[in-house]
């Protein structure tokens, strides 16, 4: 005979539509949502830059972030200064907004240790390249805000390949065991460079991998950034209260290459990502704003003019940063150079 | 204040002593709550200290070393206890892709002063995978530091250091003379210099250099070479990375010969590393070919067997008799 049950339900949410019709009552002030769509433009045009860079020879490898901007946008705009961003690689949109420079982020790409260095954010870990292993960072950190009882919360990207690793369910069991203000974002853009979601998971949602963990969850339309604002307030505010983790799935569509190294036509059916586009963050924004006269077509203009000056002067800036001396590869690694290192140091010295 | 001290008891008190002075210090591991740690190393902390700085993990390996990254990187001082350093291999990835690099990759935005403690080496008839002595595979990591204590003062000074340090080090504790080894520790929080090994006693014939339980063994041999006329100069290497080339080679000038010997398998373990830096920079010194005293280049042996595997007093004193009719 049954005991008990256990039962368990994860909601999926959307206010805006594909179509951009908006349903229910959640609203954004109208300064927030312009803000938003212009920084989601603003990153798209970033992106676009970077990947001509690098097919110019100007720039390493870049992962893109195009149809995925709302959520690091939303999130970037939700979060405080003084909170915590623990990345994974797509971040750029949020990146941008917590404070770290354009210039920052194409040193970052570009092969130059100092585009971690962020001059402006001085909490935020580094991108984090091994899958997942940023979760466990998050822990950490959130453990050390509530320890020095800071009402701060710490937030962990991840894709939704990253929500295969331990690390993700490790980091998961331990915020819910101490309650810790951390929120797992997980962009489920369908894609782990070419493993399909079909291939991932055999779980309805990626969401519902919170449950092993009793942490809350919800699924939301990750191009929809009414539905994206909700969520991530509502579990910013849990954070902020001490009132736990949560765990949050973005669907959304990586509508570009894994990186620049990559060539997603090889494995993506182009009548996918023809769907898609059609439900991708910034068209559908866009096409609400100049259907409630709230945009229009000069001020369209105006900010593609104001982003891609913006954009230039911080490529140029990137371009006209002096290198590294060779013996910096030395210098940050312990926190005085051991004596052990004083040869290499000096031969390195030598080959400038 | 002086005591009388185990080794694993200076631990204990260089914890308690670290974690008085800076509420920076938090300890994670697992058992190491109520029951001490499964060696007692953090026994009564979670008394003295609550479960808020002595937390119990849950059992993921993986999780202690992030979950320490993620502290560290945020301003607090995280002391990871690994139950045995068989089962540090899942905490790898977080020791080498982000403890070792944190400062370097963020030129110094951030950094990682975490310490990941962990018993190591075999003798004690333990299960499988518990007597591993893998410290190579940490001292080919830039970025860390490898430190290990042979002496209950040693333990007692350079876990202290360890703790102040800004950079992430890995503490190796030999857990065969965990208890084997009684010694006056003075309890004046001090720490001992974490990038110098220690001359323990001065000699002009030959030059042992040694670390962990095999140092126990080379004392024995540096004894009865004593009281064969053989001088040996003993070097308790202590921290095995940074390496402390200089004052290795500043004994085998004066000596000639120099002898190492270490549990870990042989093919790049240390020894070679301390051979190769010998014969770089010291060969006109030499007056006989290197000797290694090691572990055999196999897996470790289940514990019916270890006795062979191990270095002893005796295939120490073989290598320096080799090297001094050479």
């Amino acid at each position: 005979m049954i005991k008990k049950s256990y039962p368990f339900q994860i909601d999926s949410w959307q206010f805006l539509d594909e179509n951009s019709q908006l349903h229910g009552d959640y609203s954004i002030p109208t300064d927030t949502l312009l803000a938003l769509y212009q920084h989601m433009v603003h990153t798209r045009l970033f992106d676009q830059k970077a990947i001509a860079l690098q097919r110019t020879g100007k720039l390493g490898t870049f992962p893109s972030s195009q149809g995925q901007e709302a959520i690091y946008t939303v999130l970037g705009h939700l979060m405080h200064t003084q909170d915590i961003l623990c990345p994974y690689y797509r971040d750029q949109a949020a990146f941008l907004l917590r404070g770290v420079k354009m210039e920052e982020l194409l040193a970052y790409w570009g092969g130059d240790e100092r585009g971690n260095a962020y001059v402006n954010q001085p909490h935020d870990f580094p991108i984090s390249v091994p899958i997942a292993s940023q979760c466990l960072h998050a822990v950490g950190a959130a453990y050390a805000l509530q320890y020095k009882q800071q009402k701060r919360a710490v937030v962990a990207t991840i894709g939704e390949g990253g929500t295969s690793k331990g690390d993700f369910y490790e980091a998961m069991n331990f915020a819910s065991l101490y309650r810790l203000p951390v929120i797992f974002v997980i962009n489920n853009n369908q894609w782990a460079i070419s493993v399909p979601s079909s291939k991932q998971s055999a779980t309805q949602t990626y969401a519902q991998k919170a449950i092993a963990a009793d942490i809350p969850a919800t699924q939301v339309d990750g191009n929809d950034v009414f539905a994206l604002h909700h969520a991530m307030q509502k579990a910013l505010q849990r954070a902020y209260q001490q009132e736990g983790p949560t765990v949050i799935e973005a669907v959304s569509f990586r509508l570009c290459d894994h990186t620049t190294a990559d060539d997603a036509s090889r494995y993506i059916p182009q009548a996918d990502r023809d769907a898609a586009a059609n439900k991708e963050p910034i068209k559908r924004l866009q096409r609400y704003l100049m259907e409630n006269h709230l945009w229009d077509e000069k001020q369209e203009q105006q900010l593609l003019e104001t982003s891609s000056h913006a954009i230039n002067s911080a490529v140029e800036r990137y371009l006209q940063q002096p290198k590294q001396p060779p013996e910096s590869m030395l210098e940050y690694l312990y926190a005085e150079l051991p004596e052990a290192l004083l040869d290499q140091y000096a031969e390195l010295e030598g080959n400038t | 204040m002086k005591k009388v001290l185990t080794l694993v008891e200076a631990i204990t008190h260089a914890l308690n002593d670290a974690m008085s002075q800076d509420d920076r210090v938090i300890l994670l591991g697992q058992d190491i709550g109520k029951n001490g740690g499964v060696f007692r190393a953090t026994d009564g902390l979670q008394a003295t200290y609550g479960e808020q700085r002595v937390i119990d993990m849950p059992l993921a390996e993986n999780l202690i070393a992030g979950t320490a990254v993620g502290m560290a990187a945020q301003g607090l001082r995280p002391v990871a206890e690994f139950q045995f350093m068989g089962f540090i291999y899942p905490a790898i990835d977080q020791i080498i892709n982000h403890a070792a690099r944190m400062r370097n990759r963020t030129r110094g935005r951030l950094s990682c002063g975490a310490v990941f403690r962990a018993p190591y080496c075999g003798g004690i008839g333990a299960p499988e995978h518990h007597s591993e002595s893998t410290e190579a595979i940490f001292s080919h990591i830039p970025g860390i530091r490898v430190v290990i204590p042979s002496s209950p003062a040693r333990a007692y000074g350079l876990l202290l250091a360890a703790i102040a340090s800004e950079d992430p080090v890995v503490f190796l504790e030999p857990k065969k003379i965990y208890r084997a080894i009684k010694q006056e520790v003075t309890l004046d929080k001090t720490p001992l210099p974490l990038d110098q090994a220690f001359v323990l006693q001065a000699g002009e014939d030959v030059t042992i250099v040694s670390w962990g339980a095999t140092l126990v063994e080379a004392q024995k041999a540096t004894q009865q070479l004593a009281s064969q006329g053989v001088h040996a100069e003993l070097i308790d290497l202590a921290t095995i990375k940074p390496l402390d080339i200089q004052t290795i080679l500043t004994s085998v000038e004066k000596t000639g010969r120099l002898v190492i010997a270490h549990e870990a398998a042989r093919t790049g373990g240390v020894g070679a590393e301390i051979a190769a830096q010998v014969a770089e920079h010291g060969l006109g010194y030499l007056l006989a070919p290197i000797q290694r005293v090691t572990g055999y280049d196999t897996v470790m042996p289940y514990f019916q067997n270890e006795v062979h595997y191990l270095p002893n007093a005796k295939k120490i004193l073989a290598a320096v008799q080799s090297t001094m009719e050479y």
